[in-house]
Parts: structure tokens; sequence; C-alpha cells
């Protein structure tokens, strides 16, 4: 972390974005984290994502819940409503924003205690619910803010910090995202910011519920040998599976992929995935044998990273629900009250 | 000599539930509306789908006493699991109804009642062959026996079938013919009508017939919800489906047929709160409905809510705890709970309707109210008031009535505005201004949360900070009271020294307690609370008073712990009135319990006792 604030003013030749947007229009306060948190290298890949995708910053809403993870959105689009839940909620207080008004973009934050702890419940119901939403899991395997508990995600036989070894098996939020019907599924590692950016950049331009669970190391707390969360170990096991290039309708394609080398995915809203295949027989729009492969890594001890799933039609909950296309916080009285007759009408019916 | 009376009578069916005898009782009940007299109908009903004891009584009354009365003058006994239990029930020189095609076993009769057996199953296997049929026809034949024994208008059952079937018309005939069957056996059998009479009258006037449940549901639909969720819980379960139900008919675009409106099942009532803050905070108006164990799991985001000051709307249909305790019996025992939910100081708004027509209202009013003070607001409603139709008066809404959003500051108000703060308290009314998500490209956006923050929605551990805006969320309450419902007070003919405040589903028989006390020479002013934090007035009441009964519906006296504790009075002075054994509360015990209590009391004064 640094403790000098940026300056407010910038050079006046910073790159700008189709809306005119510098990067630093995506930033916010100045990050409290450790110095090194892979936590703060998910930001920066956020407000890399949102700039590249010109996404005016007011028309996201941030949700997190409580925990390092969770302190993140004030670090990073300073324009955009923030709400920093309760312990584990983040799904249901974003659920409900969402149903309040479909047009906002929606971004949940959360850690892997928030998720897989104590809000496993709410993390599995809105990934059935097919909320739209992009939902990262900056996932450390260690309770940060308590000084250094295992968490939830912790692998079995992994030793914390202080010695112990964890005998309890993992959650695995992959697995348990691509069971529970999520259309979008990736990977990745705060370590690696080529590949994190255009998993963000797919995930908010998805029109579903979709899971990117980053493996970030806890610097303080999770970082030593016998840990496999770690740097060094995730960078050992990194078994990424695709390269993603995320292309939007309106940019001209010029990268040239030899054949058979490229899945090309097109989305709900036209913007089209370039997976560079970096395994041969992995076809990320497969769900069972997404779910057959990553079983087989992990039993391997490989880290599968990429994309790792993608319905490129999936529909959502309000598409399920069928609400009108307007937000409904913006229906007013007239749309909402049936008015007097009608009551007059029902209390005939009560005689 | 066989009990008598007109328009005046308590009659109770004990049946087996799933048994289909619901919906032939509420048509009687009904069909007793239809003739002018009022009716106090009542579910006793077990946590069970099948096979379970279940009562269904009626108060007829004239009088419109619509609180429950208690004992049973005339006994429908279609229970044998229950069967002794009824019998020893019955006031002296009451009725048995019962099916007489099996003998009654020896020693389970009464000398001191009066018999009436019914061959009901031998007349449905004579008429029926399906066994379904059976048991449906056979409730439909005790109605039709019914109306002869107390002397109904045959036409109005007549005119409540056609109606109940309107659309499935070939099912009219055989229901009518069922009715003429238990009609002309009883017209045949005996002397009709017995001393139970019914006889046409007009004191129903334009009230109507509802659960409150129901009622709240539609509150809830005038009010502009667009986002319920909820997890279901006995006994509110069917406030939401009531949403659903009124939303299908009112909230669908007639171009394209999409909803104007969001129910989700929850998967918890967590999760259902947490989509109610977060609906809320996004501007929608939303709302869950649940009962006290829902309450208990939702406190964290409760005092969130309140804390970072977000709109929800709660409605709480009580039922008796702790625990799970008796989840289809009536307590009002989550007062303190709603009141003060959450950890650290909190203090919430609660709503404390009557009947079905003021959950309409208070239902209504409580997303304005939620949002005007940005804040949760719970309605509490009752298993007595939501799931027993009750007669009121008939709902009314006011086509120019607009929604109060409260202080929402759109994209144009942010263009004008010098300074924008979340928590300020720029009007002195310690609410401060709020904008929904996307609003403004560059002004207006702030960060909720709920760890301790200033007025700008920074983080803040200050001291200073923190009280400032601890003694704004009072201040807040102080505007609250104004704009709650008032307490109404009803003073005795003569002056009194005593009162009673009362709230919620004991007013029907509190109302009744009162005449009946009156007419024992015990004169009482009335004060029903309808809402927390208290009015004033409430206070004022005490002060007029040397001393108040406040009589509810739970073990610890929950309504006078909150008053002793908010408006600082002497215990002492506040006699506790409790009914907490989940049937509802009747006037026999009220004026029962006061009588008793001024009786002890009543000390002739001296200057009468020498002169």
């Amino acid at each position: 972390m640094t403790y000098l604030a940026k300056p407010k003013f910038h050079h006046p030749s910073l790159p700008k974005n189709a809306i005119g947007f510098t990067r630093r229009d995506y930033e916010a306060s100045t990050s409290t984290l450790c110095a090194g948190c892979g936590h703060d290298s998910i930001s920066a890949a956020i407000i890399e994502a949102c700039f590249e995708l010109a996404i005016e910053p007011h028309r996201v809403a941030k949700i997190s819940g409580i925990g390092c993870s969770s302190k993140t959105p004030d670090y990073f689009l300073g324009a955009s409503h923030g709400f920093n839940s309760v312990h584990g909620r983040m799904p249901s207080v974003l659920t409900g924003a969402n149903l309040a008004n479909r047009d906002l973009i929606y971004l949940g934050v959360s850690g892997d205690g928030d998720s897989a702890s104590i809000g496993l419940g709410q993390f599995a119901h809105s990934m059935r619910r097919g909320v739209n939403m992009t939902y990262i899991v900056e996932n450390n395997g260690v309770y940060g803010l308590t000084k250094g508990q295992f968490s939830a995600t912790a692998d079995r036989g992994s030793k914390s910090k202080k010695g112990v070894v964890n005998t309890d098996n993992a959650i695995d939020l992959v697995a348990m995202a691509l069971q529970l019907g999520a259309s979008f599924v990736a990977r990745s590692f705060s370590g690696d910011k080529g590949q994190l950016v255009p998993i963000i950049k797919a995930a908010i331009e998805h029109g579903g519920a979709a899971l990117i669970d980053v493996i970030s190391p806890c610097i303080a707390f999770n970082n030593h040998p016998g840990s496999t969360k770690s740097l060094d170990y995730v960078r050992a096991h990194n078994e990424a599976v695709n390269r993603l290039d995320v292309l939007l309708g309106r940019e001209p394609i010029t990268v040239d992929y030899a054949p058979g080398e490229v899945v090309s995915v097109t989305q709900h809203d036209g913007s089209v995935l370039r997976l560079r295949k970096l395994n041969d027989d992995y076809d990320p729009r497969d769900r069972l044998a997404a779910m057959d492969f990553l079983q087989q890594q992990a039993a391997e001890g490989q880290i599968v990273t990429g994309l790792l799933f993608i319905d490129p039609d999936a529909e959502d909950l309000h598409a399920n629900l069928n609400t009108v296309r307007a937000p409904l916080n913006q229906l007013g009285d007239a749309a909402l009250c049936p008015g007097s007759a009608a009551l007059d009408k029902i209390n005939a019916s009560l005689r | 000599m066989p009990l008598a009376a007109v328009n005046d009578f308590v009659i109770r069916f004990a049946n087996v539930n799933g048994s289909g005898s619901a919906s032939a009782n509420e048509m009687f009940a009904r069909a007793i509306m239809r003739m002018g007299v009022p009716v106090a109908p009542r579910n006793v009903f077990p946590s069970n789908i099948q096979g379970l004891p279940t009562w269904y009584e009626i108060r007829v009354t004239e009088a419109g006493h619509l609180g429950a009365r208690g004992g049973t003058d005339l006994m429908v006994a279609m229970n044998p699991q229950t069967f002794a239990a009824d019998v020893q029930s019955i006031e002296p020189d009451g009725y048995l109804v019962y099916d007489s095609t099996r003998a009654i076993p020896p020693g389970s009769l009464r000398a001191d009642i009066n018999v009436i057996g019914l061959p009901l199953t031998a007349m449905c296997n004579a008429e029926y062959s399906d066994p379904r049929q059976r048991q449906l026809f056979k409730n439909i034949i005790c109605v039709g026996a019914l109306s002869a024994l107390l002397d109904m208008d045959f036409a109005e059952l007549e005119k409540l079938i056609g109606e109940q079937y309107q659309g499935k018309d070939k099912l009219i005939a055989p229901n009518v013919h069922a009715l003429h069957l238990g009609r002309d056996h009883a017209l045949k059998n005996f002397a009709c009508p017995i001393g139970l009479r019914l006889k046409r009258s007009d004191k129903v006037g334009n009230r109507i017939l509802l659960e409150g449940n129901a009622a709240a549901a539609l509150g809830a639909v005038y009010g502009g919800a667009t986002v319920c969720a909820w997890y279901p819980i006995t006994p509110s379960s069917s406030l939401a489906e009531g949403f659903a139900r009124y939303c299908k008919r009112f909230r669908h675009d007639p171009d394209t047929g999409a909803a104007r409106y969001a129910i989700v099942q929850a998967e918890d009532e967590i999760a259902s709160i947490g989509m109610v803050i977060g609906a809320a905070w996004n501007g929608a108006r939303a709302f869950t409905a649940t009962s006290g164990p829902g309450i208990s799991l939702m406190q964290e985001f409760l005092g969130f809510a309140y804390f970072a000051e977000i709109p929800a709307v709660v409605f709480d249909v009580q039922r008796a705890g702790p625990s799970t305790g008796m989840p289809t019996r009536t307590q009002q025992c989550d007062l303190i709970n709603t009141a003060y939910a959450s950890h650290g100081d909190t203090k919430h708004v609660l709503l404390l309707p009557e009947d079905p027509a003021e959950a309409f209202d208070f239902g209504a009013a409580a997303f304005d109210v939620a949002d005007r003070l940005q804040t949760p607001v719970f309605v509490m409603l009752d298993l007595d008031i939501g799931m027993n139709h009750r007669l009121c008066r008939p709902l009314a809404w006011d086509d120019n009535r607009r929604y109060d959003r409260g202080k929402v500051l759109s994209a144009e108000d942010l263009e004008k505005a010098r300074d924008f703060g979340r928590y300020m308290d720029v009007d002195g009314d310690a609410i401060g201004y709020r904008t929904y998500p996307g609003t403004h490209p560059a002004k207006g956006s702030f960060f909720t949360r709920g760890t301790s923050h200033d007025a700008r929605a920074r983080y803040s551990e200050a001291g200073a900070t923190y009280v400032e805006g601890m003694q704004r969320l009072l201040r807040k309450l102080e505007t609250a009271k104004n704009i709650l419902p008032p307490p109404l007070r009803i003073n005795a003919p003569a002056a009194t020294r005593y009162g009673v405040i009362y709230y919620g589903s004991t007013a029907p028989a509190m109302t009744e307690a009162s005449e009946i006390l009156g007419r024992a020479g015990h004169s009482l002013d009335l004060m029903r609370v309808r809402a927390f934090p208290f009015h004033q007035d409430v206070a004022n009441f005490i002060a007029d008073h040397d001393a108040v009964f406040v009589v509810e519906q739970n073990r610890d006296a929950q309504l006078r712990s909150l008053i002793v504790n908010e408006l600082n009075i002497d215990p002492v002075r506040l006699v506790p009135i409790l009914h907490y054994d989940g049937t509802s509360i009747t006037a026999r015990f009220i004026s029962g319990a006061i009588g008793g209590w001024l009786d002890t009391l009543k000390v002739t004064p001296l200057r009468k006792a020498v002169s």
C-alpha cells in the first residue's frame, strides 16, 4: 500500500477510452491493504477492465460482504455507488439491487471466508437463480483480518503460517458454480493480469451469473512453504486452458489466429470472445466435460485457470421472472397502483 | 331448558384437517353475514397437513362483538379423536350435532346437553360412490342440515354455491343437491328450528369479510411494492402468496404481459431481508413477510439497515414463541424483538394494525414511512388477524394520493445542489438525502456501510463522529413520532381514574370487555396504541390516570416494558393483563382480570362511608 495519495491533476496526454475517460477516472480511495496484497492487483484489473470496456463508472453498483476482499470496492470506481454489506450476504443484497434496476452493472466482490464459509448458502443460491452479475471471489484460503485462520477453500494438507495442518477438505467454488448452473465460470490468478483483465471484461459483458474465482495470495498470512495458495505454489501449478481476447462489436479484428487454435464465442450483447486454446482437448462450452477435467486436474494438484465454462445464450433472473423492460425502481404510481375502482370491486367480492 | 338465542351464539365445527371442511364452513359463515348478521369466524388448526384435529369457530353476534367469546353453544363434532373433549366443552343446555352413523361410545354424552344425530356417513354412502365425493359432500350435507336447524335463509346458501363454482357450472347442481339432502333430513327428523336461531338483520352494512394477510398483501400492492423476497413460514406465507395473486391480477403490462414486480422465494429469512435491503437501497419498494423465527434470523441485517439508513418493510405475522413455539397459535410476542432488533443500540418503527382493514392501510403506508424515514418499518400482524376472516370496514384508497418516496435526489437536483453528503442533516429533521445508484455521472455517489461513518458516508472511528451519528438516529425517531398513526383514545362517559392501553388483535375483545365492565360499574378510558416509537399522547394518557391496565398477548408484558422504558413511567402504575395460551384473547378474560383487580381495590371513599 502507499500512504501517499495520488495528486488529483494528471497529465493531459494520459490515454483516454471511447467515452473520453482516463484510467484515473476509474480509481478511488487509496488501498489500506498490506503492501503486495493480491487483492490490490485484482482491484487494478477491475479498473483496467472497466477502462477498456469504456463503462461509465456510475452505471456500476459494487457490492461486497465483510473481510479484506470486501474492503476493496472502496479502492476502485470511486464514482460508483458501493455497498459493503454484512458477512457472507453480498449475494442477497446484490440480487435485490439487481431486481430493482436491471440496467446497471452489478459487481459482487467477496472472499473465500465470505463466500465459502459463512456465505456458502447465498453463494449457491445466487448462482442457481442466474442473477446477472460479475461475482469475483478473491480467494486466498485464509482469514486475514482475524490473523491467519484457515478458510473453507484451504486445501486439505496445506499448512498455516503457525504450522497447523488443515485436515478439512476444501470447498471448490468453481466446481460448485458449474454444478449449480452458473453460465460463466472462470478461475484466474491475481499475479496474471494479462489473463485476469479479459476474463473480467468478458464476465461484465456476460448476461447471466458469472463467477470468477481469483487465487489471490495473502502476503501476510498465507505465502509460506506448505501453503497451496502462495505465489510460488500457484505459479508452479497454474494450468491455464486458454487465453482470452474480448472483442466488442465495434472493434475491428486485428489479430490473426491460426485456424483450429481459436474458439470464437459471441455473447448476447454482441461481444465476441476469442479463446486461444492452450489445451487442445478443452471446450469451454461443454459443462460436463469441464467438470470432469477440473476434477481430474485437481486430483493431480493442478490449479486450472482460464475461462472454464460459458453459455453465451444464458438468460438471467429477470428473464425467468418475466419482469418489464423498464427498471422496477423507475415505475411510477400509475403503473403500480390499481386505484380505487379496482378496490371497490374487491370489496364487493368480499361481502 | 335448551339454550335459546337469536343471532347471538357460538358454533364450533370439530374436524380433521385435510377433509375439505374449511370451504364448507367458510360458506356457512358467509351465508350468515349475507343475512345481515355479523360473524366472527376463527380457524384453530394444527401445524400439520392432514389428519390432525382442527376447529372452525363462528361467533354469531348481532351486537358486532368480533373478538373470540369463549365457550361453545353448538358443537358440530365430526372428529372421533376429539369427540369426548369436544362434548365436554359445550355450554350447559347447549347442542351437540354429530354423525350418528356409528354408535357413540357409552358414557361420552352428557345429560345437560341437547343431542342431534345426523347419519351423515350413511347418507353419503347411499348417495355417492366416489370416496372423495363422500368426504366433500358430507360437509355440504351438514351445512344443509344446520340451515334448517338454525332457520337460516337457504337462498343465501344456494347463491353462494353458484358464486363459488362460477365457471365450473357442472359442480353447482350436485352441491345444491347435497345442501337439500341435509336440509330435508333435518326438517323431517327434528323440530326445526332449535333454540339457537338466525334472523335476518341489518347490522353488517357495507362491511367486508377478509383475512389480514390478504389485506396486508393488497396494501403492499397499493403501496407500490415491486420486490418481495420471502421464505415460507406459518402464519405469514399466505401474505406473500396473496401478494403474488394480486400482482398477477393488477401488475402485468397489458401490452407485453411482463411483470411490474419481482417475487423471489429466498433460501432463508437472512437472504429475504438481504434482498429487500438491496432492492430498497436501489430505489425499489421492497418487503418481506415472516414470523418470529424469521425475525430472529434477520437481526444482523436489520441493524445494518438501521445504521446505514435503508428503507425496508417487514410484515411480522406473530405466532406463539419462544423457539418454534406453537406455530399455529396466536400471540403478540415479537414486540421487543422487533422494536430493538439487532446488536448495539437500535430502535425500529412498528405499526400495529387491529384488523384487516388497518392491515391494508398500514401495509400501504409502511412504504411511505420507510422511504420518508429511511429505516426498516415493521407491520405487526398476528395469526388471529392474519389467518382469520374478519368483518371490517371496506378497504379505501384515495386516487389523489401519491407515493412519498422521501428525500431522493435526481440528476437535476444534484446538478443544482451545492454539496452532497449522504448523512448530512440539512433540514433539521435528522433525515439525510439519498441518491439511487446510477443517477449522475459525477455527483451523488456514496459508499453504504455498516461500519461507523461520517456525514459523507466515509469510514470513521472518531468517537465524536460516531456519537453525532447515533444521536441523529435518535432524533430521527422523534421525527417519526409525528408521522406515524397516532394512538386512538376513547374516554368513558364519566370521568375515571383508570385507563387501558391495548393494541392489535386485542381490540375487538377489549371493546366488548369495556362494555361488560361498564355494566358492572367499572368505567375505563381506552387507548389503542398504533405505532412505536410512542406518540406523546401515550404519556399524557398515563399521566391522566392513577393506574393503567396494559392488555396484551404475551407472558412478559412486552408493550408495558416498552412504555416503561421509552416513556420513563413508574412500572407500578401500569398493571399487566396478559393472555398468552395461544388462543385468541376474549372479552370474558379481560373483563374478568380487570374486574377482579378493580373489585379488590374498590375502597369506598371515606366521606361516602361515614355519610
